[in-house]
C-alpha cells in the first residue's frame, strides 16, 4: 500500500490509557505526517514513553483508536512492524552478540534475507562510523558507539517510521552532534520520524513540529519557532537582583509589553515587544543576560517549573 | 502467528554456540558427577538391582535429570536475564516477533539444550557398563518433549520472579525432590504403594521410567501412560508459560 502525502502515517484518536486510577494518556489525538519529524515533549511521568509503547503493541490502550500506515493496533501489529524502526529508552543491544551479530540477528526477526541483511548491515555500519568496530563485542563500545548502533539497529529493515525515545540521552556533546548529523541526513531523506527528547536544543533542531504533553494531556502542539514566537516572545532577559531591586524593575516596566515571571532570586522577563527601559535597565543592572526565547522557555511555561518526581 | 519463533532459536542457538565449552560442562557435570560417586563409590557396595548392576539401573535416570536440569535452569536464569538485565526481549518486541513467538521460542530452544544433555549423557552410558539398545532412538523424542516440560515450568517461574532468589524456591522445593524421588536412585516398584503413587505424580517419573524401558530394550505395557502424561503436562504448561509470560511483558 502507497501512503500518499495527505493521509498520516500514524493517526491517534481519543487514545486513554489507565494504569489503576491513574490516568496516563487521556483522549489523545496526534497524527503523524509522511516525512515530517514530530517532538513529543512532556516532563517525565506525561506519558509520551506509554504512548509510544501503546503504538507498538507493548502496552494495551484503555480506549480510542491507533492507525499506522492505514493499518489498526493492535490487531495488524505484525504487518505494522516490519515497517517501523524503534531506539527505545536506554541500551537493549544484545550483549551476547558483536557489533555487526547485533545487526544480522535482528534482520533475521524481520525475515529479512541472510545476504540483503549483510549488504544493509555494512552500510549501516558505515553511516553510523561503526565500521572499524564489526567484530567487537557490546561491552566494549563507549556510549556514543552504541548508541550509534542501536540507530543502525532500529533502520535495518528500511523504516518508513523511526521512533526515537531519547535518543542522545547522557551522551556527552561530540556524541550528540554526530547523532543529530546523522538524523538530519536521515529526515532529508524523507524518513518520517517521532521524537522524545528533554534535550530542548535537539528536537528545535531536528523536529518540524511539537506536541507538549503534560499529566496525559496535550498542552500545545504546532511549529516550534511559531509557538516560542506566539506564546513566549522573541527576548529573555534573565535578572539576579535583591528582592528589592527586582520589584522597583517591576514598577519601572509596567508600560513593556512583557510577562515577568519569578523564581526565588530572579526574574525571567520574556519581551514581546522591543522596551527601551528594559534596554536601559540591563545597562544598569549588573546581573543580567539577554538571550533569543527558545523552546525550554516554552516548555517551562506550559508545563512549570516544579519537579516532576513520582 | 507462531513462525517466528525460530528466529528466537537460532539466536539462542547462535550463542550457544560461542560458549559451547561452557555451557556442556555446566549442564552435565552434576550428573556426571553422581555418576561416578552413585555408581563407583556407593555402587560397589549395593547388589544387583532390578537384575542390572548399580550404575546400569541409576544411568537412563540420569539421562532424564540432565534433561531436566538443562532444560528448567535455561529458562530460569538464562531467560530471566534476557528479560531483566540484559532487556533482550525489550528489543526483540520492537521487531515482528510477537511475545508468543518469543516464548515459544525459548521454550523450544531450552527444550532442545535439554535434550543435547541427556543425548550426551545417554552417549556416556556405555562408560558405565550399559550398552543402550537401539530403542533408544524412540528416546529422542521423549527426551525433547521432557525438555518442553522442563523449560516451560523453568519459564512460568521467570514470568512470576521478582528477582533470582525466587528461583531458589524451586530449584530446592521441587527440581531437587523430583531428582531425589523419581525412581532415579532406587526400585519404585518395590516401594510402598502410597509411595508408589505418590512417585507417579512427579513428572520426571514418567521421564525415568520410559528412559529405562528404552535403554534396556525392555518396553512395559505402561509406556504409552508414561509418553501421554509427559505429552500433555509439556503442552499444558508450554501453554501457561507463554500465557504467564505475555502477562508480565504486555501491560
Amino acid at each position: 500500500m502507497t501512503v500518499t502525502s495527505k493521509t498520516p502515517l500514524v493517526e491517534i484518536r481519543n487514545l486513554t490509557k489507565r494504569f489503576g486510577d491513574r490516568v496516563a494518556v487521556k483522549d489523545l489525538d496526534l497524527c503523524i505526517h509522511p516525512k515530517e519529524c514530530l517532538g513529543l515533549l512532556g516532563p517525565n511521568g506525561a506519558g509520551k514513553t506509554t504512548t509510544i509503547q501503546m503504538l507498538l503493541g507493548l502496552v494495551r490502550y484503555t480506549s480510542g483508536e491507533i492507525s499506522i500506515f492505514g493499518e489498526s493496533i493492535p490487531e495488524r501489529l505484525k504487518q505494522v512492524k516490519l515497517r517501523i524502526g524503534v531506539v527505545s529508552q536506554g541500551d537493549n543491544l544484545d550483549p551476547d552478540l558483536t557489533v555487526y551479530e547485533n545487526l544480522i540477528v535482528y534482520a533475521s526477526y524481520f525475515g529479512i534475507e541472510r545476504s540483503t541483511a549483510r549488504k544493509r548491515a555494512n552500510d549501516l555500519l558505515d553511516f553510523f562510523a561503526l565500521k572499524n568496530r564489526s567484530n567487537e563485542i557490546i561491552q566494549h563500545l563507549s556510549g556514543g558507539q552504541r548508541r550509534r548502533l542501536l540507530l543502525s539497529r532500529a533502520l535495518i529493515n528500511n523504516p518508513e517510521l523511526l521512533i526515537l525515545d531519547e535518543p542522545t540521552i547522557g551522551l556527552d556533546p561530540q556524541a550528540r552532534h554526530l547523532i543529530w548529523e546523522r538524523l538530519e541526513d536521515l529526515i532529508s531523506q524523507g524518513t518520517t520520524m517521532l521524537l522524545t527528547s528533554h534535550y530542548m536544543e535537539e528536537v528545535s533542531r531536528l523536529a518540524n513540529r511539537v506536541l507538549i504533553l503534560d499529566e496525559g494531556e496535550i498542552v500545545a502542539q504546532g511549529d516550534p519557532k511559531k509557538m516560542v514566537a506566539d506564546l513566549i516572545g522573541s527576548e529573555v532577559f534573565e535578572v539576579v537582583d535583591s528582592p528589592k531591586n527586582l520589584t522597583a524593575l517591576k514598577e519601572a516596566l509596567r508600560s513593556c509589553k512583557v510577562n515577568i515571571e519569578k523564581t526565588a532570586d530572579r526574574f525571567f522577563i520574556y519581551v514581546r515587544e522591543p522596551c527601551a527601559e528594559l534596554d536601559t535597565m540591563a545597562i544598569t543592572l549588573r546581573h543580567v543576560s539577554k538571550r533569543p526565547a527558545n523552546l525550554e522557555d516554552l516548555f517551562l511555561k506550559l508545563t512549570g517549573r516544579t519537579l516532576r518526581e513520582n | 502467528m507462531w513462525l517466528l519463533f525460530y528466529k528466537i532459536w537460532l539466536r539462542n542457538a547462535r550463542v550457544w554456540r560461542k560458549h559451547l565449552q561452557a555451557s556442556l560442562i555446566g549442564n552435565l557435570g552434576q550428573p556426571f558427577l553422581f555418576l561416578l560417586a552413585l555408581g563407583f563409590g556407593l555402587g560397589r557396595q549395593i547388589p544387583q538391582i532390578e537384575g542390572v548392576t548399580y550404575l546400569q539401573f541409576i544411568g537412563p535416570g540420569l539421562v532424564a535429570s540432565a534433561v531436566m536440569y538443562s532444560g528448567s535452569f535455561e529458562t530460569m536464569y538464562g531467560s530471566y536475564t534476557r528479560l531483566t538485565t540484559q532487556r533482550t526481549y525489550e528489543a526483540i518486541l520492537m521487531t515482528p516477533v510477537s511475545v508468543e513467538e518469543l516464548a515459544l521460542g525459548e521454550i523450544v530452544w531450552a527444550a532442545t539444550k535439554g535434550m543435547i544433555s541427556g543425548l550426551i549423557m545417554l552417549a556416556a552410558l556405555p562408560l558405565f557398563g550399559l550398552i543402550p539398545s537401539t530403542w533408544i532412538l524412540a528416546l529422542i523424542p521423549v527426551l525433547f518433549l521432557e525438555g518442553i516440560l522442563f523449560a516451560s515450568l523453568g519459564l512460568i517461574m521467570t514470568a512470576l520472579a521478582s528477582d533470582y532468589e525466587f528461583f531458589n524456591y524451586f530449584t530446592s522445593l521441587f527440581i531437587t525432590p523430583l531428582f531425589l524421588f523419581s525412581g532415579i536412585f532406587f526400585s519404585i516398584s518395590t516401594m510402598d504403594p502410597v509411595v508408589q503413587k505418590i512417585s507417579l505424580a512427579l513428572p520426571l517419573t514418567h521421564a525415568v521410567n520410559l528412559s529405562r524401558m528404552l535403554c534396556y530394550g525392555r518396553i512395559g505395557p505402561d509406556w504409552f501412560i508414561h509418553a501421554l502424561v509427559i505429552a500433555g503436562l509439556s503442552f499444558f504448561c508450554a501453554w501457561i508459560a507463554i500465557v504467564l509470560i505475555r502477562r508480565r511483558l504486555i501491560l
